[in-house]
């Protein structure tokens, strides 16, 4: 049973019971954690089927998210990647700024099912954990937040976002300081709290079921997209772009595509300063097989098995691992996977502000810096949808300092 | 290296090595220390320094970049070795010196990727070739060890799984069942670390434990996290077979101004926690 706005993978064929895609996926965790584990599982399998479940949801969505989201043409925008036509699925324009609250919404009705009075989640860019303090705040659970410091200092307006709707943010200061940090120092409250509290994972990673259940709340957007653009441009599109961190937006767009064998499914890593430089953050071009925080799918690693410490400008594409279904999509050869700069993803935020008067994520602006290229290839004849995962706001100072536009502050980004 | 399929790995060594505190009515004491902290050399003389004391069974840590079951104080080392560039070499010459120098069963406690990666084939040769007794592995669950355990058996190395009052009943039986050596039962739900109390949870755990097949079988259920004085390794040696000390022993080396100081200090509290787990 599923309303309009939640519909479970139809197909069903993967993960298996295993919780693997192919050979990715699975439930690594300490024994301490595989009963709540295997109670979200229970539970989730519970919901799905339970047609009051899909229909509070949906009434969410509708009324307190906003969905649908708006499919927005971008001609002035795609003047500058050949001529191809661009349409971008709004996820920015969601309650809370990006696609994280379809996620952060479901998993939230499930807390409460299974009787939890505590929410824990980790987030890199801020956008997962507004999300999450949202819905505490909605629903009157306890929420702590973890994000490693460097991210509590470049996306400083959600931590104050996040403790103004009551979360407490831990900012944490072991490895890297970033997302991956984030997410240990989570599972390590989990263990230590886990009979009230629920981990409100935030991407399609994780051990199993998080990487199939993150992705059927985030189906909504792949499924809107298809019909959507069925209406407006009368065809289905020759491609569909994302960008990839953990991979939650990229997955929700592409799922329902992934049986229309003739939209190629393309993902946009963080390059960072360029793969060739080691200073990057793109696991599928770089990486290996190898498991991280629960499940097995490609990593950043290096010949030890010690996890290696990515880099982005982009808070929420900072991290070394990747949901197990996109590693399973590339190996299979139905997903493909390509890196963009830095330089490049901030070009292309200037670029759609600038001629559509839409300022975008820096996450989501790696998708469009891709979408450039991608539509050149296409050539005019080409048809794109590409996930406007977030908006900008939270960005402005990195942007700001990256362009100069502070005043009596010169550019620290483009002198580069 | 060449000789390295043909040595055997300890698990013999290691269940005979708890099968004599048993007959000398007290629990066994089991240390853990982490490799390449403070220094490789370092590590191997704080080994040295734990079996002086007292200490009949030694898990060496094969430090990670993402310890995610560590507390504060082992995520600490454990930096500080992989920062002082600790390689899982490195690791195995920390095995085998130590089991040479000391005689005691020596375990390898760490994360499944370094050993994913490594090899499975060649970390269990390998290990066994140093004379190790066996892997602790607690983020590699029993559902996913078949690959491990059958490597593993070959080379007579122990499965050691780690059990948490969270475990159902029907998993401590699956547990037992596939793990060798000992059962580490967790006395508490968090991360390593020293606790002012044990709690009574870890009773409970042993108790259903003991109760599943495996168990009667004769596997000895030894009990960590939390531990670090000579009062609680009494109190928990008066119902488990083992009584496992970490942190307390790597927060001495990580407090000390210098090796020798902390090395005594490791060697004095292996001294008081031995005299702690007999039962008489």
């Amino acid at each position: 049973m599923s309303s309009e706005f939640f519909i479970p993978d139809p197909e069903g064929h993967v993960p298996n019971a295993e919780g693997y895609f192919g050979d990715f996926g699975g439930k690594f965790i300490p024994e301490a954690l595989v009963a709540a584990v295997d109670e979200v599982a229970v539970e989730y399998e519970k919901a799905k089927d339970d047609p009051s479940f899909a229909a509070e949801l949906g009434d969410l969505m509708v009324n307190y998210t906003g969905r649908p989201s708006a499919l927005t043409e971008v001609p002035r925008f795609a003047e500058h990647a050949g001529g191809a036509r661009i349409f971008l699925k709004r996820e920015d324009l969601n309650h809370t700024g990006s696609h994280k609250i379809n996620n952060v919404l479901g998993q939230a009705l499930l807390t409460r099912r299974m009787g939890k009075t505590r929410v824990i989640a980790e987030t890199g860019a801020g956008q997962h954990g507004v999300a999450t303090a949202t819905a505490c705040a909605l629903f009157g659970l306890d929420c702590t937040i973890y994000m490693g410091e460097i991210d509590t200092q470049r996306q400083a307006l959600n931590v104050a976002r996040m403790r103004m709707l009551g979360a407490e943010v831990i900012a944490v200061k072991s490895g890297s300081r970033t997302l991956k940090d984030a997410i240990n120092e989570a599972f390590r409250d989990w263990v230590a709290n886990v009979d009230r509290t629920h981990y409100l994972f935030g991407t399609v990673a994780g051990p199993h079921p998080f990487p199939a259940m993150v992705r059927d709340f985030h189906r909504v957007i792949g499924v809107e997209a298809r019909r959507q653009i069925l209406e407006r441009a009368g065809r289905l599109p020759d491609a569909v772009a994302a960008c990839v961190g953990g991979g939650s937006n990229a997955i929700g767009l592409f799922h329902a595509f992934i049986p229309d064998t003739g939209v190629r499914l393309v993902g946009f890593e963080p390059a960072g300063h360029g793969v060739e430089t080691g200073e990057h953050a793109a696991t599928l071009t770089a990486g290996e097989p190898g498991i991280l925080h629960g499940s097995r799918s490609y990593v950043l690693q290096d010949e030890e098995g010690q996890i290696t410490e990515p880099y982005s400008i982009s808070a929420g594409l900072d991290y070394p691992g990747i949901g197990p279904e996109h590693s399973y999509l590339k190996d299979a050869g139905r997903g493909e996977y390509r890196a963009v700069t830095d330089d490049a993803a901030m070009q292309a935020l200037r670029l759609l502000s600038r001629t559509e008067g839409i300022i975008p994520a820096i996450e989501s602006a790696h998708a469009l810096a891709g979408a450039l290229e991608l539509g050149k290839e296409l050539g005019k004849d080409g048809l794109l949808v590409v996930n406007l995962s977030g908006r900008g706001d939270k960005d402005m100072d990195t942007a700001a300092r990256y362009f100069g536009l502070y005043d009596g502050e010169s550019a620290e980004g483009e002198s580069k | 290296m060449s000789n390295a399929s043909e040595k055997t790995g300890n698990i013999q060594l290691l269940s005979d090595t708890l099968a004599k505190a048993k007959s000398e009515d007290r629990a066994a004491l089991v240390a853990y220390l982490p490799a390449g902290f403070p220094t490789v050399d370092g590590a191997i003389d704080a080994v040295k320094a734990v079996v002086a004391g007292g200490a009949d069974i030694v898990e060496i840590g094969l430090p990670h970049s993402d310890p995610v079951l560590d507390g504060a104080v082992i995520q600490t080392a454990d930096d500080i070795a992989l920062r002082g560039g600790v390689k899982i070499a490195d690791v195995l010459r920390t095995v085998r010196e130590a089991h040479e120098a000391t005689g005691a069963p020596i375990l390898v406690m760490t994360y499944w990727n370094p050993i994913d990666r490594y090899g499975v084939e060649r970390f269990t040769a390998e290990l066994a070739a140093a004379g190790g007794a066996g892997c602790i592995l607690p983020d590699l669950p029993v559902q996913e060890s078949a690959l491990w355990r059958e490597h593993a058996e070959k080379h007579a190395l122990a499965t050691v799984f780690v059990v948490a009052p969270s475990s159902k009943d029907e998993r401590l039986a699956t547990i037992t069942a596939a793990g060798s050596g000992f059962v580490y039962a967790a006395s508490l739900m968090g991360v390593t670390g020293t606790r002012e109390s044990v709690g009574n949870q870890a009773q409970d755990l042993v108790r259903r434990t003991r109760a599943t097949d495996g168990a009667r079988r004769g596997l000895p259920v030894c009990v960590g996290l939390g531990v670090s004085n000579a009062a609680q390794a009494k109190e928990v040696a008066a119902f488990a077979d083992g009584v496992i000390v970490g942190s307390a022993f790597v927060k001495l080396l990580l407090d000390a101004p210098d090796l020798p100081t902390g090395l005594d200090a490791v060697r004095a509290l292996a001294g008081e926690l031995a005299a702690g787990v007999r039962r008489s």
